[in-house]
């Protein structure tokens, strides 16, 4: 107890004496501040304060540039002059916005409505009433700004796509940030008027594009000119990225695909470097960051043909007869059948009660593996079907990364489908019926894929059975041009497949291209050894005997066509799938655009080695 | 409890009546401070504030009225129970601005940390009254309290909330120091100090690490708080010696102020009253906090020196704190201005802790 205890008693009234010092010393040192800021200074606060003299002026960081995989450019920064009101500094809003109309040509009411969006703001933030001012405007502007104060012309870096539609859909586009997106972010630094990259690499690799907003402060004048600058944060400059895509190999890919509703991939079978990806129909990312037009919105939206869609990793299709190569495989290694098994095509196949047909209604006659693959007989693949069973079929499908998401980017990636007996009784609440192993034996029926799934089959084909991760970004570079980081090519799995059955398959899909009766002889290029395979994926079933009479089938209800390649056969460079939505016969026009594109693409890419 | 009319001839009119005083001026800034803000609900500020002060009396009133023998006995489950309800804030917290300080209860939000200095005042007074600052070993004479205050701030500075953390720190090294502690243990204490704060530092994001460096030196961030600092000195500065005038303060009719009802409420308030009204401000604060440490000095109990000392200390460093920040010679922290910044928790825990200062000084008589 204190009071009992006269040592203590002094120790704590020493203590107390101390702190009452303590805090006296502290109030007179917080006066005497007072003293200096509000008497000595004040006359200099008081000025400053008047017409609140010291501002904050942003200096935008120009966003990371994007390269092809050669460093080529494909999108760039661009300045764009962009005019501001200060509230605070006009002298009389009403004149200033009708002069300013008159000047440039505008409607006031544009300008007023721009104000009304940002009321609450404080009066000395710059509000943008018009963006992109070109040169004679910027020029207008300058000349009477001196009449017009609190107008001022705002530079800022915004974003070019080179070459337009090119690769849009990888490339993605920027937009302006919404309001669940600023909620996140508002601790990163964004607000309200920021851009965001809002699909493919620019939404995948925001962060590390955008860099961060530099600013500084500064003294204006009674009528808001810059004086002087106070003290300044230099902007960081986003970081540059390279992508995997080869920007020729990419112009060709969008160039065969023209017009037509589908998509292209190219990729390079021992890295899993995509060289080019073109999904049609695109869009113009250059129409976005301005902000798009509710028109033009509207008519992207509503298009049946989704040009938003990435239709490479979003479209969902039945693979037709490019699953044959999975049924081959897993009778190979289910040893159902050997290479030498045959089985006897007339056209059809009965099982139960009605026939299963085949694309060739005069039948095959007797065919081995070999010439099932290269011809495509449907007959030979329901028998091998039938002895595999669905669940076989499964396994070796996702033993090659079918019904999976290959993760290439954060952008809604579809699955796909591979149906197994236990999928259908829990989804479909119905029980397998054997006549549906039949149509997934040839890529009909349940299956979905998506193109790039195919695209990773066939390169597994080409590399000999390993599965790598499909990759669209090479390496980020600094602004100073030093490499941060670097992608690797990354080997998902080693397929445990014979080497044999590879083998065999591969010289069967050169088959279908370099043989008398394949199906993709379209693709065939001299030297260059093609191996693929064609596909035909059902849209809806035709009557028989529709075939000839194409012309007549509406075009939504046409087949889809497919092709999968690779080249140069026994030392593949490239992989590639082509699918045409309603392209008809996979034999026809996939294959064929497949072919010009590997004929281009080979130049290239051989060009690029015999330069090493 | 019987009534005692002791309780009312040695009722401490005088603290009273500085409190009402400062709220008093507290809601008149406000009105102010608020006046150019746009308000999208319906209440304004500072009718909410003239609540939270009316519902803060009525605190005062409970603390004034226990026997301050049955606060010691609860120390400990006040205690756990404010530190249970910083930790319900990790999860449950209400988000403001990159924190979670809030827990969200039906129509209002408390901030638990506003009640864990209390509670914290009241748990080390109890101990510091059972181990004197000499007689135990480093053990109990600041180990064991180390660890007590250990828990609050790292859940503080998990919201995060470096203002609170500091002050939670401040309070607990006062009421050391005045308990008493041997040189060579300050000597152990700051050496323990030094050698985590790598480890620390190792631990924290860029970001947090940014904020901090910020925090020493506003210079790095002249878009943040680098422009706070200036445009609160500015305010500050161009009230001059008599002011601007009631709503006249262009700084803050302006919006230029950042946190102009709760953090840089001074700001607005010297500008509007100048040097006179600042001096005024400051003067009675310094009442304020000169009269708790009378009150300790006059204390029966040893529990009630520390518990008085604790509050007097509690309010210091958040005035000292709060103002040094306005006037730019300490680093930009969010610390409130007891009765000054808007803020129903802060504004309840200060009248709580006016309650208490009265209870004692009140009953030293009784006894």
């Amino acid at each position: 107890m204190l009071l009992y205890d006269k040592d203590n008693k002094k120790e704590f009234e020493k203590r107390l004496f101390f702190s009452i010092v303590f805090a006296i010393v502290a109030f007179v040192i917080i006066l005497s501040r007072l003293w200096h800021l509000q008497i000595l200074q004040g006359k200099k606060f008081k000025s400053l304060s008047e017409n609140n003299r010291i501002r904050i002026v942003k200096i935008p960081a120009p966003r990371g540039i994007i390269f092809d995989r050669k460093g080529r450019v494909l999108v760039e920064n661009y300045p764009s002059f962009d005019l501001s009101i200060i509230p605070e500094d006009v002298n009389g809003l009403e004149r200033t916005i009708k002069e300013l109309s008159g000047l440039l040509n505008v409607k006031a009411e544009l300008f007023e409505a721009k104000l009304k969006e940002s009321q609450g703001n404080p009066p000395f933030k710059p509000i943008k009433v018009k963006t992109n001012l070109d040169y004679r405007e910027v020029a207008i502007v300058e000349t009477n700004k001196l009449d017009l104060p609190g107008i001022t012309i705002e530079i800022e870096p915004k974003r070019l796509y080179i070459f337009g539609k090119l690769a849009a859909h990888l490339i993605g586009y920027m937009g302006k940030i919404s309001e669940s997106q600023l909620k996140t972010r508002v601790s990163s630094g964004y607000n309200m008027v920021d851009l965001i990259g809002k699909y493919g690499i620019e939404h995948d690799y925001e962060p590390v594009l955008r860099g961060s907003n530099g600013g500084a402060q500064v003294e204006v004048d009674a009528v808001g000119r810059k004086v002087r600058v106070l003290r300044e944060l230099e902007p960081t400059p986003g970081e540059n990225i390279f992508l995997t895509v080869e920007l020729d190999i990419q112009k060709l890919a969008e160039k065969a695909l023209s017009d037509m509703i589908g998509t292209v991939i190219v990729m390079d079978p021992n890295t899993g470097d995509i060289l080019a990806l073109a999904s049609s129909p695109s869009f113009n990312p250059n129409m976005f960051s301005p902000g798009i037009s509710s028109k033009d919105w509207e008519a992207l939206v509503t298009n049946p043909y989704n040009p938003l869609a990435n239709k490479a990793i979003q479209g969902q299709y039945p693979p037709g007869s490019v699953y044959k190569i999975i049924t081959a495989i897993a009778g190979l290694e289910e040893k159902v059948i050997t290479p030498e098994t045959i089985f006897y095509c007339d056209g059809s196949y009965r099982f139960g009660r009605r026939p299963y047909r085949c694309w060739q209604k005069k039948g095959h006659g007797r065919v081995n593996l070999h010439r099932a693959l290269v011809e495509s007989c449907d007959v030979y693949f329901y028998q091998v079907g039938q002895r595999l069973g669905v669940d076989r079929i499964a396994y070796y499908s996702s033993l090659f990364g079918l019904g999976k998401p290959t993760s290439i980017s954060r952008t809604n990636e579809k699955r796909g489908l591979i149906p197994t007996r236990l999928w259908k009784l829990e989804t479909l609440k119905s029980p397998w019926r054997e006549s549906e192993t039949l149509s997934t034996a040839i890529g009909q029926g349940f299956v979905l894929v998506t193109p790039l799934q195919i695209l990773n089959l066939i390169s597994s084909i080409a590399n000999g059975g390993v599965l790598y991760r499909p990759q669209i970004v090479k390496k980020i570079g600094s602004p100073g041009g030093n490499i941060i980081k670097e992608f690797f090519p990354e080997k998902m799995k080693k397929i445990h497949v014979a080497d044999n059955s590879i083998n065999l398959i591969k010289d069967a899909l050169w088959g279908v291209v370099n043989e008398r009766l394949g199906t993709g002889w379209r693709a065939r290029i001299e030297g260059a050894n093609v191996a693929g395979k064609t596909g035909t994926a059902q849209v809806v079933g035709l009557p028989t005997g529709v075939d000839e009479l194409k012309k007549f089938v509406p075009f939504e209800h046409r087949d889809h066509a497919w092709f999968a390649a690779f080249a140069p056969k026994d030392r593949p460079k490239m992989a590639i799938v082509v699918l045409l939505e309603h392209g008809g016969h996979g034999g026809n026009k996939a294959a064929q655009i497949a072919g010009d594109i590997i004929k281009g693409a080979l130049k290239i890419l051989n060009d690029d080695d015999s330069s090493f | 409890m019987k009534f005692d009319r002791r309780l009312v001839l040695n009722f401490d009119w005088f603290l009273l009546f500085i409190t009402i005083l400062i709220a008093t001026i507290g809601v008149v800034n406000i009105y102010s401070a608020t006046f150019a803000v746009k308000e999208p609900d319906g209440m304004p500020v500072y009718l909410k504030q003239i609540c939270w002060i009316l519902v803060g009396i009525f605190a005062m009133f409970l603390s004034f009225c226990v026997d301050y023998r049955l606060l010691e006995r609860s120390a400990y489950p006040l205690f756990v129970v404010a530190v249970l309800l910083l930790i319900l804030v990790i999860p449950f917290g209400k988000s403001v601005a990159g924190s979670r300080r809030w827990l969200q209860l039906g129509v209002f939000s408390l901030q638990p940390s506003e009640f864990l200095k209390i509670a914290l005042i009241f748990i080390l007074s109890k101990y510091f009254n059972k181990y004197h600052g000499y007689s135990p070993g480093a053990i109990r004479g600041f180990l064991v309290p180390f660890l007590i205050l250990a828990l609050p701030v790292i859940l503080v500075l998990l919201q995060p909330d470096l203002g609170t953390a500091l002050i939670i720190i401040l309070i607990f090294l006062s009421l050391l120091l005045f308990n008493g502690i041997k040189i060579k243990n300050i000597l152990i204490m700051s050496s323990v100090f030094l050698a985590g704060l790598p480890l620390f530092w190792h631990c924290l994001k860029n970001y947090q690490k940014m904020r901090i460096l910020t925090f020493i030196n506003p210079d790095l961030d002249p878009l943040g708080s680098g422009y706070h600092i200036i445009q609160s000195k500015i305010a500050i500065g161009s009230g001059a010696f008599w002011g601007k005038g009631f709503l006249k303060g262009t700084q803050s009719q302006l919006l230029f102020l950042p946190e102009q009802h709760t953090d840089f409420v001074f700001s607005v308030f010297a500008e509007e009253w100048g040097f006179v009204g600042a001096l005024i401000v400051v003067f009675l604060y310094l009442l304020v906090v000169l009269w708790g440490l009378r009150i300790a000095a006059h204390s029966r109990e040893d529990f009630c020196a520390f518990l008085t000392f604790g509050i007097a200390s509690m309010f210091f460093w958040q005035i000292f704190i709060n103002i040094g920040m306005s006037v730019g010679i300490i680093p930009v922290v969010g610390v409130p201005l007891p009765l000054m910044s808007y803020g129903g928790s802060s504004t309840i825990s200060f009248l709580l802790g006016i309650g208490i200062l009265i209870n004692i000084s009140t009953r030293r008589f009784l006894f």
